[in-house]
């Protein structure tokens, strides 16, 4: 049936349009009264803060495609005019080029969150693979953004990435032509990869509203990992968890800071500030920080066909990780040996950065291969065992009781509990 | 809250609804305004001319080859410039029209540089909608007026720049210049 919605707004303004187009309505319901579980901790700011870093991105972004000339003749000079004459432009570039490592460093911890609160677990599995999705736009829109400046690294960064897809048979030199639009990286592949690098993140926009979308239907995980069970449970989200966004969004921001105003070149590669010469690969390519423990993963495989496979294989693997994970309890708080184990992943994936940085040489390549199979065995064997063998601590019967003081033990009784039953 | 209407004629005109919150919103929002104006800032100075832009200020036009009755143009800030070497009958001719005659009075020996009454140098841009008016070269049309005539919307200019006729409602602008020697001029 069709007519209009009845709003509740009182502004006769705000009123006629939010009874022809309830977004009014919509914002109240989503982030205004949206019931949220009241024992979040600080990990559950990285969601949003990974929402402003994408508006940093895109709005520093457009402006420096203002002044951005896509050519390899024009490249490398237009970012050093962005820099030296463009009025803020060393501020704008700092901003975006800085934007991207605190937009992984962010979107890693929030990758981290869901492991370990176990957030990917039914019914949230879609809402997961929408952020594997995101995570995989943000690499592929990241790789690309880096060829733009067009240095000795964003010229072989380009050539070895590419060229990984010249590993599957038959079609893989074909596929690294279409790439190149020619038969190396050269004008072409620095055209459409500027064009890629604008179009993406407004798809990563479009997959964030799903990824949030989603949210909104399952509600959120918190640190239990227990289900919300009525309203003595929750918050209205503002503005209890507006103000704590707002406070992690503080801290962000400062460390952003420290990087774009004291070091903004220190996780930037120097040999980046070479023009890019198509005859002389760089001594030692190292991709950005981010990307290390992936690119360990590659190199850690003699076959070439077979070091692709695993690195595209070590990010696929998440999208199927909530049927590899058969533990029907989400969080690591309960669960004794998958909350060590956790770490050990983590551990496993930093030394697999420090690898990746290194030569792949002597002790490297041992630790490398360690690492990456241990990656696989975390997902792929011991996550399925772990969740029959592992014997959980007793969950707390609602969050309302563990917050309020009950720590999973006997009902508290008394003042607390009588009102919120009530509820 | 019962006791407010007791409170009220204790704090003379001011609502009990004027809170601490209400202030703390104020102030909030004020801090939210300022900070997104100080993003704001540096993104659109950004959009404004580079330095490498205000570097290109000033260029120098030698005239040694510009002989009477000739003009050339130049290029200063991406806009076309032009000099003209009048003819001493046109500068006379010129200077006889009476003020009164003209859609945008002023004196031709306030558009040239005195001791160089013959060089007269305009930013070759119609007042109207920004076309180039014919007339630099002897070959182009000059309209009725001797001086400039725009093909965009019938505009005509005298020799010194004027407009003598519409839709251009004022004369050609003067850019700022400075002869460095007889033949030899700066723009900028």
């Amino acid at each position: 049936m069709a007519g209009m919605h009845k709003s509740e707004i009182a502004n006769p303004v705000l009123n006629w349009i939010d009874s022809r187009l309830p977004v009014i309505t919509m914002m109240q319901k989503e982030y205004g009264v949206f019931p949220t579980p009241k024992n979040f901790n600080y990990f559950w700011n990285f969601g949003a803060l990974a929402m402003v870093n994408l508006v940093i991105m895109i709005l520093t972004g457009i402006f420096l495609a203002m002044n951005y000339q896509p050519n390899t003749e024009l490249a490398f000079d237009s970012v050093q005019r962005i820099m030296r004459d463009v009025n803020y432009g060393w501020l704008i570039r700092y901003v975006h080029q800085n934007g991207a490592s605190m937009f992984f460093i962010v979107t890693y911890i929030h990758i981290f969150r869901g492991l370990y609160y176990g957030s990917y677990k039914t019914p949230r599995e879609l809402l997961w693979m929408l952020g594997v999705v995101i995570f995989l736009l943000m690499m592929a829109t990241a790789f690309l953004g880096y060829v733009l400046p067009w240095g000795q690294m964003s010229y072989w960064g380009a050539t070895v990435i590419t060229n990984l897809f010249s590993a599957f048979p038959w079609i893989g030199p074909k596929i690294v032509t279409l790439l190149w639009g020619g038969f190396s990286v050269d004008n072409p592949t620095l055209n459409r990869f500027f064009s890629l690098h604008y179009l993406l993140p407004f798809v990563i926009v479009g997959v964030v509203f799903l990824h949030v979308a989603a949210l909104h239907i399952v509600g959120s995980n918190n640190p239990l990992g227990i289900d919300v069970k009525g309203p003595q449970d929750t918050l209205p989200f503002h503005p209890y968890y507006t103000v704590k966004d707002s406070v992690g969004m503080c801290v962000y921001l400062m460390v952003f800071a420290a990087f774009v105003f004291f070091a903004p070149n220190y996780l930037g590669d120097p040999v980046n500030f070479i023009p890019a010469n198509p005859l002389q690969t760089p001594a030692h390519i190292v991709p950005e920080w981010y990307f290390l423990p992936f690119y360990a993963i590659l190199r850690s495989v003699p076959d070439k066909l077979l070091g692709v496979c695993l690195m595209f294989g070590s990010i696929l693997l998440l999208f199927i990780l909530p049927w590899l994970d058969t533990s029907p309890v989400r969080s690591a708080r309960f669960r004794p040996i998958y909350r060590i184990l956790i770490w050990v992943l983590v551990a496993c994936v930093v030394v697999l950065g420090f690898c990746g940085a290194r030569p792949p040489e002597g002790i490297w390549v041992i630790l490398s291969r360690i690492c990456t199979l241990y990656y696989f065995a975390h997902f792929l064997v011991i996550l399925p065992i772990l969740g029959k063998l592992e014997r959980p601590l007793p969950l707390p019967e609602s969050i309302s009781q563990s917050v309020m003081g009950g720590g999973g033990g006997p009902m508290p009784s008394g003042a607390h509990a009588k009102p919120m039953e009530k509820a | 809250m019962a006791h407010s209407p007791a409170n009220g004629h204790a704090h003379p005109g001011h609502s009990a609804d004027v809170t601490k919150r209400d202030l703390l919103q104020l102030i909030a929002g004020a801090g939210a305004a300022i900070g997104a104006g100080a993003i704001a800032w540096p993104l659109i100075d950004s959009m404004n001319p580079a330095k490498d832009v205000l570097a290109l200020s000033s260029i120098d036009v030698d005239l040694k080859p510009v002989v009477a009755g000739q003009g050339i143009t130049v290029v200063w800030q991406g806009k076309p410039i032009f000099v003209r070497h009048r003819t001493p009958e046109e500068t006379k001719d010129v200077r006889a029209t009476k003020l009164g005659d003209l859609l945008d009075p002023e004196t031709d020996q306030a558009r040239v540089k005195a001791g160089h009454d013959d060089w007269v140098v305009l930013v070759g841009i119609c007042t109207h909608l920004g076309c180039v008016p014919l007339g630099n070269k002897p070959s182009d049309p000059r309209g009725d007026y001797g001086g400039w005539f725009c093909p965009c919307h019938g505009s005509a200019y005298d020799v010194s720049g004027r407009v003598r006729r519409g839709p251009a409602p004022t004369n050609l602008p003067v850019p700022p210049y400075a002869f460095e020697s007889d033949t030899k001029i700066k723009i900028g």
